[in-house]
């Protein structure tokens, strides 16, 4: 049995009181204008909040390691000091208090935690069963009303192994069935008994929406709407009409207080918070024309698209995507399972990145997510050899500051630097290698995996006596 | 005559050279005529006709071989009319040989090879026996010319997924495979009887049961689709018991009985980067090749994903990150796939005889800074083409250039 992961900080028992962050401001279901509502209804009351704490950690030192920062700089034999969940200091020249545990980076590379903006860990745990498939709420094609996080189990045994791949962060989404899905989760990637304790503090929510071929499927093959392409577009279109009369609705009650307020309808409150600007739109869509459609669409309702997911054919839009902003969380080389999928191309991120556009890759897989730095060597070596100016400084930003921000935490997690939440993967070596592996994974200051210490590995409650243990790798 | 006049020899000079059935080797020379390797060695002297390929700094390996996927039966996974590797109709499939579903035009085949890859299995898939599997090479204008071998196998499954063609349980897979297999003994021992109406209703068509004759006697494999150690165990089980030449695929949880598998003589097709546990295979994980490698077992490396049947390279790379030594790696993904399909004696190393299937690859292949440098498939070049450079080409700054 594994040894409970607190007891780690026995390590350094003087340090064993640093204090947690401070519990998490509740984010309200309309942030800013909650409080003018009565406190007598249920708008007006936080909505879900995070509960997650940081661990109390000793400080620790990382030296002797090759730091690439996600902010342009790789350094050599350079060092970095975690403390109290921050990043303290990062450079060739670090001091080492006496409290802190000092970690020998010879021959390794740290690199920021990486970050997924696309997953479906805990909507579709492991082992794949029916009693667990609650990704998509086919029931309507537009289900702006359910949240990811309302399907996310803790208990999925794919959690582990994607810590164990380096990631910290994820966005946890559903599926894309509907032409609207519904709420995606920012998630810490922990362990933790509930949602609540793993949602990332401060992160607002994303909007899964869906282009193409499923939407289509799932309702036309029913005889329902939509069965073509431009039923697609009329469905979304339908929806944000309603989400507008509706949000003007209650930004008039806001104001004047004149009556009842207005009954809330929680598929038209999540359409409002994107018109306001204050739930980011994350838009799977594979064909270029598509997200040139989808960019028109939120030209129409006056709202942004933070990021197209997939989007096989990112590269062939690169300059309408780089003009408007909007970021492309790609694979490195997902191609031809499906017809819009046929023109997927190893080169899509660096042929982003050449043109200005935010490249992003994602895993959209179980698998995928423990090798994220692999498929980003491959995005960026085919574009090298293609002749396409990448660095690998660009290429860690696919896995780190690019999707923090798609998620809108760029200014918390995905560089090492000051002040940053100490979120750090330590390598074996060149996390662009094949042979490279995660060996310490350090959330918010926390050392939630370690791959020389069967104690810090971490297990869900599914696997206990069930899923054999034979080596420090699971 | 005429082929011997239009010979020609080339000469890959100066690599390090990999040839897999023997220690590497610096600065050496391979020679390709008439799309077979003459000869690979150092000092070898170069015949003045020879096209010389310089490939000082190159690593040189055999081409890889795919032991999973369904190269040309699968065009888009989701459009029907492009998929040719599964009957919907029989359970017991033993007579479908999928050599006349590959489409030699596939956009897939390019895509593949220029990566390395140059000899895939195309596999039917479904049911509880798929069919008759097929060996190809990456290259050729018709299934005779791409084809290895056919058939390669008779692929079955012991699976849940095949659970409901067997009443719902595992038993019931094991007892209907047994109830197949004795039929067909049945039926070979009394096909007079059959041909005049004289025979019980048999398990399976008389087609399907003659399919399985070869299996019976031992003389074609038996590809068994098993995850679950008792699945494995029951495998091997019924091997034992009508003496089949077994090939274990998937076997997620091989690790907790390698040694029972190393000591049936049975070689593994295994998928390194597998390890989402299902209820079908809880015990799934990264070091399964490594670990009945270790036991002794002979094992085959593949990637089961058509589409992406070039990421062997990276299969192999991360079952080397796993536990497996890099040169048994390599053989993993070259001659030990031959031997196990029955061309060792043509395929899978560098060695005088053997059909000229070579790549030259800029450092270690299963490295991601590694590019491919040259693909040779039966002696012939093959350009680095495909569908996917074309739409490289065309984007590669825009606007486009139609």
């Amino acid at each position: 049995m594994r040894t409970r992961v607190y007891l780690l900080l026995a390590l350094s028992a003087g340090c064993a009181t640093a204090g947690a962050r401070e519990r998490s401001k509740p984010t309200p279901a309309q942030p800013g204008q909650a409080a003018a509502a009565s406190d007598s209804t249920s708008v007006s009351r936080v909505q879900y909040p995070s509960t997650y704490r940081r661990r109390p950690n000793p400080p620790v030192l990382i030296r002797g390691a090759t730091i690439m920062t996600a902010t342009g700089q790789e350094i050599q034999n350079a060092s970095i000091l975690l403390r109290d969940g921050r990043i303290v200091a990062v450079g060739e020249q670090v001091d080492t208090p006496a409290d802190a545990v000092v970690v020998e980076g010879g021959g390794r590379y740290v690199t920021p935690g990486l970050i997924d903006t696309h997953s479906h860990l805990g909507v579709y745990a492991a082992p794949g069963t029916d009693a667990e498939s609650d990704g998509n709420e086919l029931t309507s094609p537009v289900t702006a009303e359910v949240w990811a996080e309302h399907s996310f189990w803790p208990q999925d045994p794919q959690i582990p192994l994607a810590i164990a791949g380096g990631i910290t962060t994820i966005q946890a989404l559903p599926g894309s069935g509907n032409l609207i899905g519904g709420r995606s989760a920012v998630l810490k990637l922990i362990p933790g008994r509930t949602v609540q304790e793993m949602k990332f503090p401060e992160a607002r929510h994303g909007l899964k929406m869906a282009c193409g071929e499923n939407p289509k499927r799932a309702y036309g093959r029913r005889g329902q709407a939509p069965s073509t392409r431009m039923g697609n577009m009329a469905g979304y279109r339908g929806a944000f009409i309603q989400a507008e009369s509706y949000r003007r609705r209650w930004d008039n009650w806001r104001k004047e207080h004149k009556g009842d307020a207005p009954e809330r309808n929680l598929r038209l409150e999540t359409l409002a918070e994107v018109l306001r600007g204050n739930i980011f739109v994350q838009n799977h869509c594979y064909r270029a024309d598509e997200m040139a459609q989808m960019l028109d669409l939120a030209r129409e309702f006056g709202f942004r698209i933070r990021s197209f997911h997939h989007a096989v054919e990112a590269y062939k839009v690169a300059d309408l995507l780089a003009q408007d902003g909007a970021a492309s969380s790609v694979w490195a080389d997902w191609w031809g399972f499906k017809q819009e999928a046929m023109d997927g191309i190893h080169e899509n991120a660096a042929l982003l990145e050449q043109a200005g556009a935010r490249a992003v890759i994602h895993s959209d897989s179980p698998s995928g997510i423990q090798r994220l730095n692999q498929e980003a060597a491959k995005a960026m070596y085919y574009g090298q050899r293609a002749g396409i100016p990448v660095t690998r400084d660009q290429a860690l930003r696919w896995i780190t500051a690019n999707p923090a921000w798609v998620v809108g935490l760029d200014s918390i997690v995905g560089t090492l630097e000051a002040g940053k939440m100490a979120d750090v993967v330590v390598w074996s070596t060149d996390l662009f290698s094949v042979y490279a592996k995660a060996v310490q994974v350090y959330n918010d200051g926390w050392l939630v995996y370690d791959r020389n210490d069967p104690a810090r590995q971490p297990r869900t409650d599914f696997e206990l006596g069930q899923v054999p243990r034979p080596g420090s790798d699971r | 005559m005429i082929a011997l006049l239009l010979a020609q020899t080339i000469a890959i000079t100066g690599g390090t050279v990999y040839p897999v059935s023997g220690p590497k080797m610096a600065n050496a020379t391979i020679l390709i005529r008439d799309g077979t390797i003459a000869a690979v060695g150092t000092g070898l002297a170069i015949p003045a006709d020879a096209a010389r390929i310089d490939a000082a700094g190159k690593w040189i390996t055999p081409g890889l071989i795919d032991g999973g996927g369904q190269m040309g039966l699968v065009e888009i996974d989701a459009v029907r009319g492009t998929r040719e590797g599964t009957l919907t109709s029989d359970t017991v499939a033993a007579s479908f040989n999928v050599a006349e579903g590959i489409n030699p035009a596939s956009v897939l085949i390019p895509v593949t090879r220029i990566e390395g890859i140059t000899t895939a299995l195309a596999a039917p898939g479904g049911h509880l026996i798929s069919g008759q599997a097929v060996l190809i090479d990456l290259d050729g204008a018709t299934v005779e010319e791409m084809r290895v071998k056919s058939p390669v196998a008779i692929v079955a499954r012991l699976n849940a997924d095949v659970k409901d063609e067997a009443g719902g349980s595992r038993a019931g897979i094991a007892q209907r495979l047994r109830r197949v297999f004795t039929d067909a003994l049945e039926y070979g021992r009394r096909k007079a009887d059959y041909s005049r109406a004289q025979m019980q209703r048999l398990a399976a068509p008389a087609p399907d049961l003659e399919a399985l004759l070869p299996v019976l006697r031992g003389e074609l494999p038996l590809i068994a689709v098993a995850n679950r150690k008792s699945d494995i165990e029951t495998a091997l089980r019924i091997a034992r018991e009508y003496r089949l030449k077994l090939i274990l695929a998937g076997a997620a949880e091989g690790w907790q009985v390698a040694r029972a598998i190393a000591a049936a003589g049975v070689p593994v097709l295994v998928q390194p980067m597998d390890n989402i546990p299902t209820y079908d295979a809880l015990g799934i994980r990264y070091e399964n090749a490594a670990l009945l490698a270790k036991a002794g077992v002979k094992v085959v490396l593949m990637e089961t994903d058509t589409h992406n049947a070039r990421n062997l390279r990276q299969q192999a790379g991360n079952a080397v990150s796993y536990g497996m030594t890099w040169d048994e790696a390599l053989r993993a993904v070259t001659l030990s796939p031959a031997e196990v399909f029955g061309v060792g004696d043509r395929y899978g190393s560098l060695e005088p005889g053997k059909i000229a299937n070579v790549v030259v690859w800029s450092g270690d292949p299963f490295e991601f800074t590694t590019a491919v440098e040259h693909v040779w498939i039966r002696g012939k070049e093959i350009p680095l083409r495909s569908r996917q450079t074309e739409l490289l080409e065309r984007y590669r700054s825009l606007p486009p250039k139609y």
